[in-house]
């Protein structure tokens, strides 16, 4: 029927047309003029962690619109990473956002991201390692809003009933395994971590490895210290003396501790709210992690407030986030919701509020930040999934998968 | 609209069949066919109701041009660009890559690809299991409650149909209480003596288990033939490994939560199925299985059409339960095409393979079904409508 082939083919011409008009407010790629008004109206999307926080950002932004005559909305994302893809598609950002670390190297490739490193005067006073994860082409993107490191969780009770006193705490990883092994009896299990790179990845620091090297221009996966430190982890595993938090039916470490089922985890500053809120009566001790081969080490992690390329408001939301970022309002934000400051000023002075934190606090001088590395979130997620059956795998395998996954992540993002 | 291709079958195909049942229909009964039309409408005016047609339906046929093929056809162009969701993929400055995207899903050697051949093997295994056993629960779900002498039809009715006006979110849940290492399930089973999984965090397939346990193979380290050969990056072994048990559970979840929305379409088409037949069968003398055999079932084919049709696309698509579940773990062994382009796009910010991904699963799931449709086509060609 040539003839309604015809009309379909002219409707859907049609349709095409329209559409394409439309389109157009999908947005030209040039710059956003800014706004110079005396009053903006600036956006402000987060990912909370629970009314706390989202309570004390409030606060704060509400207390920066009063005094610099600007109104600020603060919006909660329910999946941010999700959310904030969309709106830099529609050329429609919010101002101000936090930018998880595994996302940020993809925003900051894309030119989503304001970098505004450059107009903050004291950006020393933030961790080295955390604004290395956050420097993108050489240039300070964004500040990182807090941090957290990692170090050991041990439950009191477990401890004592091994016969083990607080001379004993690991420092070594011969001790950790011996001290792992005596522990592990009955329906507990010596040291149980989330089988994900984010823990397990301690080890390959202590061995004097990582991931990808210092600037993360090169993949460092398959090197000897990688190799010794999942070796290490893989003869725990399967003497059973160390498990993955699934395997003894939780989903996280701090559960497995606070439930009974492990002696010791490793966990960042967030245990110590998670315990507090789900497993009050259960005492235990925060030391550092105990030193590999090559020395000391642990890992950081952090979220940053990101300014959108897009955002009319750039000098009002860069004032906003210096002013969200004061030595003072992390203060606060540490007592509000238990996050640790990300600047070293204020790191002291919350260390000194929490000497039970003083292991995680101390862990920032040795930690390595996360990897930012456009297109790595495929690449790490395997890591993740190879990481998980370690026990019944070489992990010279696992580590020659994640390099050669690496360095195709890493062409590809060049 | 499947009310109106059911009539012509069970009027025109049912009386033959249940008169000499087990025979297929005689080659004369294209007969039919041959004969005109009964009435030809003057080409003219065939033609002004055509124009006429269109402009009624233009409202329809604008809104899914409008969102339906347009943003199909927008995703197809977005399929062959390497882009990362921060500009306009529209205005010629996004680098447009051609094919690359689709290569490195099917030729590529890499992540990317062996990402993909597993999703490929997981969701094949899903579909091979969960299309059969939610047809065959549902239609004997709905023979059961079909039953004229069945005492509480309707509270059957509506505890068979339950799980699916669940929500899938909330199902899912549930189900992750349940089948914990510790949980309801592997408590029952130790009560006969059974040590049953961890379920949702073992990868291994149950194909494999099966065949270690016979000890056919070494499942820890499998060689010879099978760990040799691979096809798209993934070894023989990792292709016939079969389910593992994570996906296995999802399989019962789905089987569980659908069987109750087909059971109800066979249920319309069971009672749709005119006593008479069902009369004159039973004064020929025919036991109830023949019954089935020759008469209902032969009656049910649209409706079995359907269902199988909707099933496999629905089971290829498989999203929810995935994301809410597991997320593609233990071992990648429950990640779904599905899954994975959801991942690619919003994970990695790589929405061109995202979008390939899509478009490969829509090839995937169009030639099933032209597959099956043949599969399932009437044995003799009859007469029917040329539109």
């Amino acid at each position: 029927m040539p003839h309604r082939t015809a009309a379909a083919a002219l409707v859907t011409t049609a349709a095409l047309l329209t559409a394409t008009g439309c389109s157009s407010s999908f947005g030209s790629d040039q710059k956003t003029a800014q706004d110079s008004d005396a009053k903006q109206h600036l956006t402000v999307l987060i990912a909370s962690s629970g009314d706390a926080e989202t309570k004390a950002v409030r606060e704060a932004a509400t207390a920066w619109a009063k005094q610099s005559g600007n109104t600020v909305t603060v919006d909660v994302a329910k999946d941010i990473n999700q959310q904030l893809a969309q709106s830099f598609a529609g050329h429609k950002p919010p101002d101000a956002f936090y930018v998880n670390s595994d996302q940020f190297a993809n925003y900051a490739k894309a030119d989503s991201l304001y970098p505004y490193g450059d107009q903050v005067k004291d950006t020393d006073d933030f961790a080295a390692q955390l604004r290395t994860s956050f420097t993108y082409d050489g240039k300070l993107v964004c500040l990182p809003k807090d941090t957290s490191t990692l170090a050991l969780a041990i439950n009191s009770d477990l401890w004592k009933k091994a016969g083990l006193t607080a001379a004993d705490y690991p420092t070594t990883w011969a001790q950790l395994k011996s001290v792992a092994t005596k522990l592990t009896k009955g329906g507990v299990t010596g040291l149980v971590v989330n089988g994900e790179y984010a823990r397990v990845g301690v080890f390959m620091k202590e061995a004097g490895g990582w991931i990808t090297n210092g600037d993360q221009t090169k993949m460092t996966a398959d090197s000897k210290q990688n190799t010794e430190a999942l070796t290490y982890v893989r003869s725990l595993l399967k003497s059973g003396s160390m498990k993955y938090a699934t395997q003894v039916d939780t989903n996280w470490g701090g559960e497995a501790l606070g439930k009974g089922k492990a002696a010791m985890t490793i966990e960042g500053n967030w245990l110590a709210g998670g315990m507090q809120a789900d497993y009050p009566k259960v005492k235990y001790a925060v030391v550092p992690l105990p030193a590999g081969p090559a020395g000391k080490g642990t890992l950081a992690f952090s979220q940053c407030w990101g300014v959108a390329e897009d955002s009319a408001h750039h000098k009002a939301a860069v004032d906003l986030i210096e002013h969200l970022t004061t030595r003072a309002q992390q203060v606060k934000n540490a007592a509000a919701f238990g996050v640790m400051p990300s600047r070293t000023s204020a790191l002291a002075e919350y260390a000194a509020k929490n000497p039970a934190a003083k292991a995680w606090v101390d862990a920032g001088a040795y930690a390595q930040g996360p990897v930012t590395v456009a297109g790595f979130d495929k690449v790490l997620t395997q890591f993740n999934t190879d990481l998980a059956a370690l026990a019944g795998t070489d992990p010279e395998k696992i580590l020659a998968d994640l390099q050669r996954n690496g360095e195709q992540a890493l062409t590809k993002g060049d | 609209m499947p009310r109106q291709d059911t009539t012509p079958v069970t009027a025109g195909g049912a009386p033959s069949t249940a008169g000499r049942p087990g025979t297929p229909d005689a080659p004369g009964a294209a007969g039919p066919g041959a004969t005109p039309r009964p009435k030809s409408a003057p080409r003219v005016g065939r033609r002004a109701e055509g124009r006429w047609g269109w402009l009624f339906v233009s409202p329809m046929v604008i809104v899914l041009g409008l969102f339906l093929v347009l943003p199909i056809l927008m995703a197809l162009w977005v399929s062959l660009l390497h882009w990362d969701g921060q500009s306009n993929p529209f205005n010629g400055q996004t680098e447009f890559v051609g094919l690359d995207n689709y290569r490195a899903l099917l030729t590529q050697d890499g992540l990317d690809r062996t990402l993909f051949a597993t999703a490929l093997r997981n969701n094949l295994y899903y579909v091979l299991l969960t299309v059969p056993l939610q047809t065959i629960l549902a239609l004997a779900l709905a023979l059961i409650v079909n039953q004229r002498m069945l005492r509480g039809r309707s509270i059957l009715r509506t505890a068979f149909f339950f799980p699916s006006v669940t929500s899938s979110i909330a199902v899912s849940t549930i189900f992750l209480f349940l089948f914990q290492g510790s949980g309801a399930v592997n408590t029952a089973l130790s009560w006969v003596g059974v040590k049953g999984p961890n379920w949702f965090n073992d990868p291994r397939g149950v194909l494999s288990l099966l065949l270690g346990g016979l000890g056919l193979v070494d499942t820890g380290h499998p060689s010879g033939v099978l760990a040799d050969h691979s096809f798209m990056g993934l070894s023989w072994f990792e292709w016939l490994s079969g389910p593992s048990v994570a996906m296995c559970t999802i399989i019962l979840l789905a089987v569980w939560t659908t069987s109750g929305t087909f059971m109800l379409i066979f249920l319309a088409a069971l009672q749709d199925i005119p006593r008479e037949l069902e009369e004159a069968a039973a004064i020929e003398g025919v036991n109830r299985r023949q019954l089935l055999r020759h008469v209902t079932l032969p009656a049910l084919r649209p409706v079995l059409f359907l269902v199988l049709t909707l099933g496999l696309i629905a089971t290829w698509q498989v999203f929810d339960q995935v994301y809410v579940m597991s997320q593609g773990a233990p071992g990648n062994t429950t990640l779904t095409p599905a899954f994975l382009s959801y991942s690619s796009a919003f994970g990695d910010a790589d929405y061109g393979q995202g979008a390939a991904i899509a478009f490969i699963l829509l090839a995937l799931i169009l030639a099933m079904t032209a597959l099956q449709r043949l599969a399932l086509r009437e044995r003799a060609p009859r007469f029917r409508r040329s539109r």
